[in-house]
């Protein structure tokens, strides 16, 4: 229930302080703001015990949040003590993310297309030969099935950093791999 | 810890910021809401039988101790719904509510116990106490929507409990603005269809509004 306010450090007044400005719509502060939360968040999430791979997600998730939350805060209370808040809730989020995913790919053949034995002798050629068919195929995919490809897949962005870059919804993205996996792996079997 | 691998997403919210309206304390914006659930029952107050009322408060004190009991409940829900739309607050504020709802199903268990009848009042058939039912259910659909809007202003980070109180709020009130029309004895199938009510309107609220509320 209500919890008495300890006092502030200077780092956290001046957070405060660089929050209140954005909230006011200075954009500078605000940058710089942001940019001190990924140290912090990337802390939390990790005594929380996220997954190093998980890390950045959760990272970005708090930011987009911090984004969504920014008129609850208020000048008057600790900054950090908000952001530690809703960092906590998305670090839970992705352990729980985590556990359902673990339980569901305990069968994973996806994962076997994926990764495959690197200790079996293929042949340079046949990789190189493989991964032209493979841009093909991507290259023949419906537009919006290809970016959720090339954003999440090739260029290795995370979630939300895609639905960002792309103006999607995140289950959209979602959506349109999942489907672009599946043509991608009939076109591939029927080669 | 360097922020480069965040540098996109960083410099797209910043250049997309807008200046915001910071949000009105929690208690303000809860005493919003309770002003709307007095609008209501003065409301009410114009169009009931206040002397019927009186006659039958004055005559059982348990019932007033009822009313306290679910007059407390909506404030002290209302109250704790409105701190948990904020990210920062504990979700012990969830527990503000149960001392007043302990007294209140405590003392309309009393009411059933009771063995005076309080005069010029019977029990309730049935098809009465359904009645009783639909009001509950009426009247929380628009104190339901009030309340939905005024929480989606906040940043919900336990979105079912926070639903979950803010419908108990709902339901409390609705059944407090009951009182106002409800000239019958509580007996054990009254007061089971009230329960019905409250738990319905929770559960609603917890399962539906806690989706919809931003998280």
């Amino acid at each position: 229930m209500a919890q008495a306010q300890r006092p502030m450090s200077a780092a956290d007044r001046r957070r405060g302080a660089l929050m209140a400005a954005a909230q006011a719509g200075d954009a500078a502060a605000y940058r710089m703001l942001l940019r001190e939360c990924v140290g912090l968040v990337h802390t939390l999430a990790r005594q929380k015990g996220v997954t190093r791979g998980r890390i950045d997600d959760v990272v970005q998730e708090t930011l987009l949040s911090v984004h969504r939350a920014m008129q609850t805060y208020d000048p008057q209370r600790s900054f950090t003590a908000w952001l530690n808040a809703i960092g906590e809730r998305r670090a839970i989020d992705a352990l729980r993310s985590d556990n359902r995913r673990w339980g569901r790919e305990l069968h994973a053949p996806l994962a076997y297309a994926s990764y495959p034995d690197t200790t079996i002798p293929e042949l340079p050629m046949q990789k190189a030969q493989a991964g032209g068919r493979l841009r093909l195929a991507i290259g023949r995919l419906p537009a919006a099935q290809r970016e959720a490809v090339e954003r999440l897949m090739i260029e290795e962005k995370s979630l939300s950093e895609a639905a960002a870059l792309t103006g999607r919804r995140v289950g959209a993205l979602k959506v349109n791999l999942h489907r672009a996996l599946k043509t991608l792996r009939t076109a591939l079997q029927g080669e | 810890m360097s922020a480069a691998p965040h540098d996109a997403l960083i410099e797209m919210l910043a250049t997309g910021l807008r200046p915001v309206r910071r949000l009105s304390p929690p208690a303000l914006r809860a005493l919003v809401w309770l002003g709307l659930v007095a609008l209501i029952a003065i409301a009410l107050a114009a169009v009931a039988d206040l002397d019927r009322l009186e006659r039958r408060l004055a005559a059982a004190p348990d019932l007033w101790l009822a009313v306290l009991g679910s007059t407390l409940t909506t404030v002290g829900a209302a109250l704790a719904a409105f701190e948990m739309s904020m990210p920062d607050r504990k979700p012990t504020w969830a527990m503000l509510p149960l001392p007043p709802l302990l007294l209140w199903i405590g003392a309309s268990g009393l009411g059933c116990l009771r063995g005076s009848m309080v005069p010029g009042t019977h029990i309730a058939p049935l098809h009465e106490a359904s009645d009783c039912l639909l009001f509950i259910l009426g009247v929380s659909v628009p104190l339901g929507g009030a309340l939905f809007l005024l929480l989606r202003r906040g940043f919900v980070l336990r979105p079912g409990l926070t639903a979950a109180i803010g419908g108990l709020a709902v339901a409390a009130a609705a059944a407090t603005l009951l009182n106002f029309f409800h000239p019958f004895e509580v007996a054990a199938t009254d007061l089971a269809l009230h329960a019905v009510a409250i738990t319905l309107i929770i559960g609603v609220s917890r399962l539906a509004v806690g989706r919809a509320l931003p998280r």
